[in-house]
């Protein structure tokens, strides 16, 4: 019923030459969308459906002219479960596109079966090094940034800021290695201690803390993203080391975690590649008619995630919905022709963005806490494990 | 020195809310021999209760007492409406009863209180750091966990081993017919035990609240860790329940605290970074297998069963 009555629709609007085309084939694009949406990281999951709805109302619940159907699936930041989520949507509901993925361990895991049967992917958050190096595939591609980024782009501030020496703390699991070394890599005060707590089940960082301030570092450099990020500041805040020693964060202080951090937010910069205030259209409009629509301030996760929609808008486009055409729609995506909510960027030989980082800070407007640019820290800036990548 | 006495108290602190939780959960598998996997879902009703009221009366304390009142009448309706069943039943019925308690009370929380999680924000002077001797700060709500949980060590040993009520529990424990055959209540005495593990646990919930999170499943990775520790303690011993709590904070925390600097002498850097975060988090369990080796009864047996 949907489907005809959709069908009709795009006959109607796409006009008389077109009848022919829409009406051999009830065709719709299947969206395989992997996130996690139980669990105490479910407000992340939450935060990309919803953009990716807001996104599909935007383009008219259409993608490249073909109805839409998404069917949305619950990794509970489980590996394991990630892979089974990917094989079901691959092999048994035949999806056109996998969209998603939080966790670069849930990825990494599920990677295989998307590269081995050459799923057109868009990635929206994760951004493992090995994805962007060895790993890289023709079909796969990041709306989003590879881990070391935004912590290399966070070590370039902390070089202007002439910050001497800095102890680093963050989850044992792929994303944390990888956005510890990325500090590493631009940073260049001394590196005072390195610790690695259990993930992602340890929200007490007591005896980390006392490292931190026994440790006589100037900053603590800090990566927790979802839940454990609320904790790790409040748990900061109470042992009154913020007077002692300036917090630096990347994927900590968000437009999740704020509501709940509330006045403990403030003073504490971050890096990031998408702030809430970036003054283009289609940013303003997303940021907008998010609020409108949830009632939430939208986040980084939501906003790769609505770039992803438009990344898959224009692939499908370009076909004129002949979905079995891959390598036409990985060639039109390789161009990210489409409207992004953070300007626009370029693809890099291994499918990630190359783009803009900026710095950004709390602030209080009336009663809410929200994020604003403070400065660009780097631009149009290229992940450093492009060369590893077999694509040219 | 300084140092290691700063990560002695965090892992004391640690101990302590542990304790709480497990208090909680010795008491009624030790006395009502019941497995219940729902003990964590009271641990997470009781930090939501106290952000739901500390939102509602602006103050923190009253927060606090309305919360655990409120966990102890969630716990004997629990007991009364459901747990009441899971009794005759086997612990394998018990587990399964619990568990699908434990995924009810996490959707309920869902639909209550939305998926966001809460926050529990502490009065202002707490937001600090003391210092206890020049140079040595510690976190002044964490000291507050330690003392309170004393307190509540405290009266709980009084009331087990000084009152009537205590004497019923203790008895209950040990041959729960004999104590049915002198006259006594036991469905009231189990519904009033269930209701103060439930109060326990709540409270356990609310202590945490400020510095670790309300969120839907938290109590579920904390759970595992108290039921460890009423293994090594000993079913049913609150006295086991105190030391063990100790006993597995302090090795938490430590091995957190100075394994992956010990490997770093001894390994390359890289497999140090690597095997002190897994091996500290393991120490925990080795020591559970180690108890069930040589003292599978616990460190303090509750009295013979």
């Amino acid at each position: 019923m949907a489907a005809a009555a959709a069908t009709t629709a795009l006959a109607m609007v796409a006009g008389p030459g077109m009848v022919q085309r829409a009406s051999a084939q009830e065709k719709t694009v299947k969206i395989g969308f992997i996130s996690t949406f139980s669990g105490p990281t479910a407000v992340i999951g939450n935060d990309m459906r919803n953009a990716f709805e807001l996104a599909l109302d935007h383009l008219g619940r259409k993608l490249g002219g073909l109805p839409v159907e998404v069917i949305y699936e619950d990794d509970t930041q489980k590996p394991d479960i990630g892979v089974q989520k990917t094989q079901k949507l691959i092999e048994s509901d035949h999806v056109d596109f996998v969209v998603g993925y939080i966790w670069s361990n849930v990825l990494l895991a599920s990677l295989k079966p998307l590269v081995d049967s050459k799923t057109m992917t868009v990635v929206t958050n994760a951004g493992a090094s090995a994805f962007a190096g060895e790993l890289c595939s023709p079909y796969v591609f990041s709306t989003s940034w590879q881990n070391d980024q935004t912590p290399e782009a966070m070590g370039l501030y902390m070089n202007q800021k002439g910050v001497k020496s800095a102890f680093l703390i963050g989850p044992n699991y792929a994303a944390g290695r990888d956005m510890l070394a990325g500090l590493k890599h631009t940073y260049k005060g001394q590196i005072v201690g390195e610790e690695y707590t259990r993930w992602p089940d340890q929200l007490d960082f007591s005896a980390e803390l006392s490292k931190a301030r026994a440790s006589g570092a100037e900053s603590i450099f800090v990566f927790y993203p979802g839940g454990a990020g609320v904790q790790f500041v409040t748990q900061y805040t109470q042992s009154g080391l913020k007077a002692q020693i300036p917090l630096y964060q990347v994927f900590t202080i968000d437009e999740l975690s704020i509501p709940r951090l509330k006045e403990l937010s403030m003073g504490i910069p971050g890096a990031q590649e998408w702030v809430n205030d970036l003054p283009n259209e289609t940013n303003k409009k997303f940021v907008a008619d998010y609020i409108a629509k949830y009632k939430l301030r939208p986040s980084y996760y939501g906003a790769q995630t609505y770039d992803a929609a438009g990344l898959i808008d224009s692939a499908i486009t370009a076909v004129k919905g002949d979905l079995s055409q891959k390598d036409a729609m990985r060639k039109q995506m390789e161009k990210a022709d489409f409207k992004s909510v953070r300007g626009s960027f370029k693809y890099g030989n291994n499918h990630m963005p190359i783009e803009n980082f900026y710095l950004q800070d709390v602030v209080k407007q009336g009663d809410d806490y929200v994020l604003k640019t403070v400065a660009t820290i780097v631009e149009n800036d290229q992940d450093r494990f492009h060369d590893k990548c077999p694509m040219k | 020195m300084l140092y290691f006495i700063e990560q002695c108290l965090n892992g004391v602190q640690l101990g302590m809310l542990l304790f709480l939780l497990a208090a909680g959960l010795t008491l009624v598998f030790g006395i009502m021999d019941l497995v219940n996997l729902a003990h964590g879902s009271l641990y997470m009703l009781g930090a939501y209760f106290a952000a739901t009221f500390a939102v509602l009366t602006g103050s923190f304390v009253l927060a606090v007492i309305l919360a655990v009142a409120a966990s102890l009448v969630a716990g004997t309706v629990l007991e009364v409406v459901a747990i009441r069943r899971l009794y005759e039943r086997s612990h394998l019925d018990q587990v399964l009863g619990t568990f699908g308690l434990l995924l009810f009370f996490n959707e309920l929380v869902r639909l209550v209180w939305g998926p966001a999680g809460m926050s529990l924000a502490l009065p202002i002077q707490m937001l600090a750091a003391v210092q206890i001797v020049p140079g040595f700060y510690y976190p002044a709500y964490r000291l507050v966990i330690i003392l309170v949980a004393l307190a509540v060590a405290g009266s709980l040993y009084f009331v087990v081993m000084r009152t009537r009520l205590g004497m019923l529990i203790r008895a209950g424990a040990s041959n729960r017919e004999m104590v049915g055959a002198l006259g006594i209540n036991i469905k009231v005495l189990y519904t009033l035990v269930f209701g103060l593990g439930a109060a326990l646990a709540g409270f356990a919930g609310v202590m945490q609240a400020p510095i670790l999170t309300v969120q839907i499943g938290m109590g579920e990775n904390i759970l595992i860790l108290a039921f460890v520790v009423i293994i090594i303690g000993g079913v049913g011993s609150i006295r086991g329940a105190f030391v063990a709590a100790i006993v597995v904070g302090l090795i938490d925390t430590l091995g957190r605290a100075f394994l992956p600097d010990m490997l770093h002498r001894v390994l390359s850097t890289n497999a140090a970074a690597t095997l002190g975060p897994a091996l500290s988090s393991m120490s925990i369990y080795i020591l559970m297998a180690a108890i069930l080796v040589f003292r599978p009864e616990g460190l303090f047996p509750a009295a013979s069963r």
